[in-house]
């Protein structure tokens, strides 16, 4: 049953300086599903996340997310769409090194004005949720790259968000650990209903989507609807 | 069935001789195995008895003075054959790459056949990746196996993708 798009690009372009990084890439993500954003290296996919995600501004195009054009908001009034519904878990270096792993999840219940106690408990559960309970006293620099990225990932699902961005989430893993990670990652999206656009050039990374789109200079080539 | 498709893609460019399509054909993708003037006959009587060429009378006798032409309805098997992925297995690269360079020759989009094929293989990836997260050890393994050819074939893919230009360049030389 056809519903409307939860995340809507349409028609970006972008270029820095000279160089064109979106060229009329358009894309639809629906409520729930994960979209596998799939190309080479400077292809575009990572502008084009950022694009969806509000961190970057198209200079053409329209990026719309639950009816609303997030290219028409205030930069405020984005900041606050982006604490509060959209999470991000990136390649690596995103957890604050001074925090331990479970303050680390806590804080976007924190920045919401949630108090510490409510906060560090449900911090604590989805560090169980993504089996790393074991380092919740830790500091990130003290974990290993696994652990560290399902950290990430709780904290990016603490606050549940409606759309999850992960930008090549599993890159810097091997893959065991990339693998664990996206078992985990995915079934807890799934579970709370979260949209995922996921940036990958890794197939089996991507065999984790429900849909893929090939970026391809600045272009989205081909959307598959598979489920 | 590839050497019919890729003979009648071949044509494509204009008539020929049996002879000069064998050697169009050997060049361009018979590296290991050349192709036998037996099979090239046998293949274009097939291939006339399906209306998907015709034969252009020439004076004289003998099936090598026949000069062949592809037909609409044989234009129409070709684009089909391009349009239509490959069954996701290992070592599909050859069948691949006749399509792809068939693709350029033809001016049919070479990256839409990339692409269908792409789609194809992840989604077999996606079967696979579901049942060996819900399998047990044994399915585990069999799964990645599976996987990591898949994987390895799109690699290529996209490797192929990102030299289309260059391919292009020398397939239309």
């Amino acid at each position: 049953m056809p519903t409307e798009p939860l995340l809507t690009a349409e028609s970006l372009h972008l270029s820095f300086g000279a160089t064109t990084a979106l060229d009329s890439a358009s894309v639809q993500v629906h409520a729930g599903e994960i979209l596998a954003l799939m190309g080479p290296s400077g292809s575009g996919k990572s502008t084009l996340l950022h694009c969806l995600a509000g961190i970057l501004h198209p200079d053409l195009g329209r990026v719309t997310y639950a009816g609303r054009d997030l290219t028409a908001m205030h930069d405020d009034e984005r900041s606050a769409l982006r604490r509060t519904e959209f999470g991000f878990v990136f390649q690596f270096g995103q957890l604050v090194p001074e925090l331990t792993c479970l303050e680390n999840v806590a804080l976007p219940l924190r920045l919401g004005g949630a108090p510490r106690r409510a906060a560090l408990r449900s911090a604590a559960a989805w560090l169980e949720r993504l089996e790393v309970s074991d380092v919740a006293g830790k500091r990130p620099g003290q974990a290993s790259g696994g652990q560290g990225q399902r950290v990430a990932v709780a904290r990016a699902l603490v606050t549940r968000p409606r759309v999850v961005f992960a930008d090549e989430p599993t890159g810097a893993l091997d893959t065991l650990n990339g693998e664990r990670v996206m078992q985990l990652f995915v079934a807890a999206a799934r579970e709370t209903g979260a949209a995922v656009v996921l940036v990958t050039h890794e197939p089996r990374v991507a065999a984790y989507s429900d849909h893929e789109a090939v970026v391809r200079d600045g272009r989205v080539r081909a959307r598959e609807h598979v489920r | 069935m590839t050497v019919a498709h890729t003979l009648l893609g071949l044509l494509e460019a204009g008539p020929r001789h049996g002879y000069d399509l064998k050697r169009s054909y050997d060049e361009r993708f018979g590296h290991d195995r050349p192709l036998h003037y037996g099979q090239v006959y046998s293949t274009l009587a097939r291939l006339l008895k399906n209306g998907l060429v015709e034969v252009e009378a020439e004076p004289g006798a003998g099936p090598e003075r026949k000069k062949y032409a592809i037909t609409d309805a044989g234009v129409s098997d070709v684009a089909g054959w391009l349009a239509v992925p490959e069954k996701p297995e290992p070592y599909l690269q050859s069948t691949l790459y006749t399509k792809v360079v068939l693709a350029l020759l033809t001016g049919y989009d070479a990256n839409d056949v990339l692409d269908t094929q792409r789609s194809e293989h992840l989604r077999l990836m996606r079967e696979l990746t579901r049942r060996r997260d819900g399998g047990d050890l044994a399915d585990q393994l069999v799964c990645d196996h599976a996987l990591f050819h898949l994987e390895a074939d799109l690699r290529w893919l996209e490797l192929t993708a990102a030299r289309m230009q260059q391919l292009a360049a020398q397939v239309r030389a």
